[in-house]
């Protein structure tokens, strides 16, 4: 009896002791982070793991911000190597990566995304300027000199070339780093526009422009662009903003709306005269470079002509791609791996 | 049988009155009753009308019938290769041999760029694969012409089942004019055609929904089921037994009582949290990785076991029991030879719905790497996979048209097998319980 009690305390014992012992090594890369790049993403790493030897990446998706901070949680095999991004890695995060120990951080970026607003289609076409954007959204507008509530309700309040159709926009949430982009290049440039703003102090202008009003006519959404296409479904007078390959997938259902008189495609915002657009990232480990087989491979194959180029398996999924100057760039900070910490 | 004349008060007016309004009571009851069952059967009709309507065009995916001639120069092997040969091939190889063949079918001419790209816009990127599997089956095609479904590009595939117009501007289409042009050319030669969607269920994760499949999710949850039945029946049970039959009845017992059935209610993101913190950053058990999601799964299903089984040992009548011990055997043989046998149509039934919750879940495994996009097949539970519920939630994020059908086609997929697993709970129940 006794021996038997033993023997069951032991394989208790040994279960709970050999798990932390057992170090396993890892075979495929682990990328996590965007929902933007994870279209750009799974295409390089199914090709990765068909066309090479090396097995193919794990992809795993979550928001930019997620997946840096997956990345910032230290070094090993169970750390993830890769951390796509639709926004550049802030102060704040490198900091977070150097106290777990991560250093030698290496910036990719592969391309560009623009950022589009639509409507659904049958609806009227809108003509924005940031302005537009900014007088509907704010949470405090400028009338007759002062600061006050926004009391903008239809589209025609805001601009009168526009229809009396009333305000509703589905806007990307916090945890998206499109909000981040919507803010800077389309609030941002729309308020600058107002004197009384550009006097105010830093704070207060941080504020008076970035702020969004809470009377439910801008709705957060922080679910993929199907939940916005979802809602403009369900509420034709909603404008949504999308990602340009999201709309191209989709041009059956929504119309895009020009910014700045630009109608938004592949010409425009590679050659950057259609004012919203963003690059797009991601970021290695060096310190898994030697470690995890495949890692340098898998970049390198990243930023190839056949993946980022003009007529490369990206474009086909909606990536804009570099100009062809940036891209041998791209590759010649790869190859000298420069890190940013 | 005397008449007194006198009207009894049962048949008085007023107890009729009476009578009267206990029965439109009662039928009122019944017709709130019936009334909320269909209700729910007809939010339930909806349910499955719109995810099958959906989900069906899911199980079949467009596919060219084309004349390929695989010679082997364009391969770049000599005549008579052998299948090894033909393995090691690149793909590159493969996909331009199918691209020629549709281009002299179409009659584009070699070099004839714009024509060359947007003809590439009509088949699918896997087709390499497709040439590739047909002549390492058989060599000795090699140098001849044969007639090859191939797979249609996913932008075509919405058209030839109709969920796209093709009366819409070309503007508003996912292919253009001259592209729908050569689609009707082959359509009206009888070389399109809808076949069965074999990816679907052979496959994993792919950026193309053409190549996508469940094949990944399905192994990644039967690995994580294997790994909760294993540990969740033996734990959950053996504490069950404990707790019911040999624990001494006290307070810590009974903190330990409430607290099980709190952790029951414990949303399933927590465990994620707690399997994070555990098996990944402490136990260096790797991400993405079935053994730990199935461990978190295991946590989040003991609760629900333990609780299964003890309301199965409570059902047993104690004069089983008491029988045992009355003729001499030992409390443990009494529990185990004659308790635990009858109770376990009961704890079986437990178990079943524990697992069909667990297999359901997809918010424990976010925090464990296991929403993923996985595209190699998992040789063991070490190796990354994902689960079925997750491919669901990850297709319906993806922009492509043709995820939309396949987000369908896997719930359905899933809802098979937990109609599957309920109904083997309710036969099990129906066939060996017993009532004393």
């Amino acid at each position: 009896m006794l021996k038997k009690t033993l023997i069951g305390l032991a394989t208790i014992a040994a279960v709970g002791a050999a798990a932390p012992g057992a170090v396993y090594a890892r075979d495929q890369i682990q990328i996590a982070g965007s929902s933007t790049v994870l279209p750009f993403a799974t295409v390089v790493a199914e090709q990765f793991g068909k066309q090479t030897k090396h097995p193919a990446p794990v992809v795993e998706s979550g928001g930019s911000s997620a997946g840096l901070k997956k990345f910032c949680e230290g070094v090993g095999p169970n750390y993830i190597d890769i951390a796509d991004a639709s926004r550049a890695i802030k102060d704040s995060e490198v900091k977070a990566c150097h106290e777990a120990g991560v250093k030698g951080i290496i910036e990719v970026k592969f391309g560009y995304d623009g950022i589009v607003f639509a409507s659904a289609v049958g609806h009227p076409n809108f003509k924005f300027t940031p302005k537009d954007i900014y007088l509907a959204l704010a949470a405090e507008v400028p009338v007759n000199g002062k600061m006050v509530a926004n009391p903008n309700k239809t589209w025609k309040d805001v601009n009168p070339a526009f229809p009396a159709q009333k305000i509703t926009m589905y806007i990307p949430g916090e945890k998206h780093g499109t909000r981040e982009v919507f803010e800077e290049k389309v609030l941002n440039t729309g308020c600058e526009e107002f004197d009384i703003i550009k006097k105010m102090d830093k704070d207060a202008q941080k504020k008076a422009c970035m702020q969004i009003r809470k009377d439910g006519v801008a709705v957060d959404i922080d679910g993929d662009y199907t939940e916005t296409l979802a809602r403009i479904k369900s509420n034709p007078e909603g404008i949504g903003v999308f990602g340009l390959s999201f709309y191209e997938q989709n041009v059956d259902k929504i119309q895009v709306a020009t910014v700045n008189g630009i109608k938004p495609n592949v010409e425009t915002i590679g050659d950057g005269t259609y004012p919203v657009s963003r690059p797009l990232y991601f970021y290695v480990k060096k310190q898994h470079l030697g470690a995890i087989p495949g890692l340098k491979d898998y970049v390198t194959f990243f930023l190839s002509e056949d993946m980022i180029g003009d007529d490369g398996m990206l474009a086909e999924k909606g990536l804009i791609p570099a100009p062809e100057k940036q891209r041998e760039q791209f590759r010649a900070n790869w190859q000298a791996m420069k890190t940013i910490d | 049988m005397t008449d007194t004349g006198k009207t009894p008060y049962f048949l008085s007016e007023r107890a009729q009155k009476l009578v009267r309004k206990r029965y439109a009571a009662e039928r009122r009851f019944r017709f709130y009753g019936l009334a909320m069952i269909i209700l729910a059967l007809a939010f339930l009709a909806v349910l499955f009308y719109t995810i099958i309507s959906q989900g069906i065009s899911g199980f079949v995916v467009t596919n060219i019938r084309l004349p390929v001639t695989f010679t082997a120069e364009a391969l770049g092997v000599e005549p008579g290769a052998t299948a090894e040969d033909l393995k090691g091939v690149s793909g590159f190889k493969y996909t331009k041999l199918a691209r020629r063949s549709l281009n002299d079918y179409l009659g584009i001419p070699k070099g004839d760029t714009e024509d060359e790209r947007l003809s590439r816009g009509l088949l699918s990127n896997g087709v390499d694969v497709q040439l590739r599997k047909i002549l390492v089956n058989d060599p000795t095609l090699l140098g001849s012409t044969v007639e090859v479904w191939l797979l249609a590009h996913g932008s075509v595939d919405p058209f030839v089942k109709g969920q796209i117009s093709r009366d819409l501007p070309e503007n508003r289409r996912l292919i253009n004019d001259q592209q729908m042009a050569w689609l009707e050319k082959l359509e009206h030669d009888g070389r399109v055609d809808l076949r069965f969607n074999s990816n679907l269920f052979t496959e994993g994760a792919s950026a193309d929904p053409e190549l996508a499949g469940v094949g990944v999710a399905l192994l990644g949850s039967f690995f994580m089921m294997v790994l909760v039945v294993l540990l969740a029946l033996p734990l959950g049970v053996g504490a069950a037994l404990y707790l019911e039959e040999f624990a001494p009845k006290n307070r810590f017992t009974d903190l330990v009582e409430v607290n099980i059935n709190n952790l029951a209610a414990v949303p399933s993101i927590v465990f994620g949290i707690l399997g994070l913190a555990v098996f990944i950053n402490y136990a260096h058990l790797p991400r993405s990785a079935p053994i730990v999601g199935g461990l978190v799964l295991t946590l989040m299903t003991l609760p629900t076991v333990i609780i299964a089984t003890r309301a199965a040992i409570r059902a047993v009548p104690p004069s089983i029991k008491e029988a045992a011990l009355g003729v001499g055997a030992s409390k443990m043989q009494a529990v185990f030879h004659h308790v635990l046998p009858l109770a376990m149509p009961g704890i079986l039934t437990g178990l079943i719905i524990g697992l069909a919750q667990a297999m359901g879940e997809t918010a424990p495994l976010i925090m464990v790497g296991m929403v993923a996009a996985v595209f190699d097949f998992p040789g063991s539970p070490m190796d990354p996979a994902t689960a079925l519920p997750v491919q669901i939630y990850i297709w319906s994020g993806l922009p492509e048209r043709g995820f939309v059908a396949l987000t369908s086609a896997a719930i359905m997929i899933l809802l098979a097998f937990l109609l599957t697993m309920n109904a083997t709970a309710v036969i099990l129940r129906k066939r060996f319980e017993r009532r004393w």
